[in-house]
């Protein structure tokens, strides 16, 4: 059993005529960080959608915790959760109504204390008996990114998990990623911001027109640009740091 | 498999209880689908009913079983409505990632529909006893209309399902329920079908709200159903099968 969580060869899309993706090669490790970086339209939610069994590929062979995603796709459930690039959460149910719904449906024992840890986990207790369409963007991403750990998978995939939120909730989803991994789960994340591979990822894959055009660690995608000319710069703070230290939330990492 | 298989009645009990607070955090669902029937019941007995004759001497008996299948089919394009929102909110997506049954997630929305009609089917009768509706049938008549009424509502429930799943737009999720809300006027359901024009006559006469009325009148009145329960159930049950099977092939093919 190779120590890979995920392994993709030479996968192919399209839909009617337009070829999405041309041949994507790529493995991420066990209890790693993994980034998958790319514009607008790159392709990178038709690889999501292959790896969580919501989509079938037109050629080439993903597997997902040692079984195949195409002939195997519930052992591949079994192992993965998905927080797409819209909070999933039924908005009409509570935060604690939507935890222990999903709780039941992995067949958990006590659903009701699953979620109250949840609730608690995700600073969500407060608002615990409110309708999920009443929580702020911030709110509904925590609760989305709880539901997706009750049971514990092994596998998390973030389709743009920051994707819309303001600064604040941004760092806190990306607390929330950095336990997940030191806890030991794999993760497979999305994004269209450099900063946030930066900040999060092991290993980062940059998927252009269908194709991964460079993949490694950040050292080593920095080796592929030419040594940087040492020069002394005043650093100027950036707009983020700014607001961050007027709404009070100073460095929160 | 087998794990998926042994669950499949938890994830629809699951799912069952989802829709089923949907529907009670919002009664206006349940009391929009009563108020038009109960109005046109009101309409038809105290305005136009004086007018029409039916060789029945209680029109309210007579008007009843057309209007209980209004409401059914103005019931379950709120089916068509929720279906399309979980398509929508990206909720199905999640159930789908997971290891569950997947007919689990549609079966909670179409048992859901039962319940849903089910209460104002109850919710119109009493409205008719007001009215002066009286039925002489037994517990077992009653049974037989019940479980006409079910299948009738398990049937467009699934052609609600379809259109749930294919609409591009909420309203289309819901617009292909007013045809059918509107079937009951060119049937027996109203008026009896000998004084309309040969043409409209022959569709009246072979469509099925025609012999479920004519089925369910009889059983409420305690008359011989004769063949038009086998007619109708021969509707129910078909439209059922067709419904079913094409609307899993929608749901395969978009999820």
């Amino acid at each position: 059993m190779p120590n890979h969580s995920i392994q993709v060869i030479g996968l192919h899309k399209s839909y009617k005529q337009q070829q999405v993706l041309k041949g994507v090669d790529f493995e991420v490790e066990k209890g790693s960080i993994f980034a998958l970086l790319g514009s607008n339209g790159a392709g990178k939610t038709t690889v999501v959608r292959i790896l969580t069994t919501l989509l079938q590929q037109d050629s080439g062979t993903a597997t997902v915790n040692g079984f195949d995603v195409a002939s195997k796709p519930d052992n591949v459930r079994q192992a993965i959760s998905l927080t797409g690039q819209f909070a999933a959460v039924d908005e009409i149910l509570t935060g604690r109504e939507n935890l222990i719904m999903i709780a039941k449906l992995r067949y958990l024992n006590n659903p009701r204390q699953i979620a109250d840890t949840m609730l608690q986990r995700f600073g969500l207790t407060d608002a615990a008996d409110r309708k999920a369409s009443t929580y702020s963007g911030g709110m509904r991403r925590r609760l989305d990114i709880a539901l997706s750990l009750v049971g514990n998978p092994q596998i998390i995939f973030l389709d743009e998990p920051t994707t819309g939120l303001d600064p604040e909730s941004r760092i806190e989803v990306w607390k929330i990623v950095k336990e997940l991994a030191a806890g030991g789960t794999t993760i497979f994340l999305t994004t269209q911001y450099l900063e946030e591979a930066e900040q999060l990822a092991d290993r980062i894959a940059i998927l252009h027109e269908g194709r991964i055009i460079a993949k490694g660690t950040l050292s080593e995608l920095k080796q592929l640009f030419p040594q940087a000319k040492v020069e002394y710069v005043e650093k100027q703070p950036s707009l983020e740091e700014i607001f961050l230290a007027i709404v009070g939330k100073k460095e929160a990492m | 498999m087998e794990a998926v298989k042994k669950h499949f009645f938890t994830d629809i009990s699951v799912m069952l209880g989802r829709s089923m607070r949907h529907i009670f955090r919002s009664m206006d669902t349940i009391i929009t689908v009563c108020i038009t029937p109960i109005a046109m019941m009101l309409l038809f007995v105290y305005v136009l009913g004086g007018a029409i004759q039916t060789g029945a001497d209680n029109y309210v008996n007579y008007l009843l079983p057309g209007i209980l299948l209004m409401a059914i089919a103005s019931g379950i394009a709120y089916t068509a409505y929720r279906l399309f929102m979980d398509k929508q909110r990206g909720i199905f997506e999640r159930f789908h990632t997971m290891p569950i049954s997947r007919s689990a997630l549609l079966w909670g929305h179409v048992l859901t529909s039962l319940v849903s009609n089910a209460i104002s089917v109850i919710v119109i009768i009493l409205a008719a006893l007001l009215m002066g509706f009286r039925s002489s049938a037994g517990i077992l008549p009653w049974l037989a209309v019940a479980g006409i009424l079910a299948l009738f509502t398990l049937a467009l429930t699934w052609v609600a399902a379809i259109a749930g799943l294919s609409a591009k737009t909420i309203e289309g999720a819901s617009a292909f329920s007013y045809p059918l809300i509107f079937l009951p006027f060119i049937s027996s359901a109203f008026v009896p079908t000998e004084t309309m024009p040969s043409v409209v006559r022959a569709f009246a006469e072979n469509q099925p709200v025609t012999s479920i009325v004519n089925a369910i009148r009889a059983l409420l009145s305690d008359q011989p159903v004769g063949n038009e329960i086998w007619v109708a159930l021969a509707w129910c049950v078909g439209i059922l099968l067709a419904a079913y099977f094409f609307a899993m092939r929608v749901y395969k093919k978009r999820v």
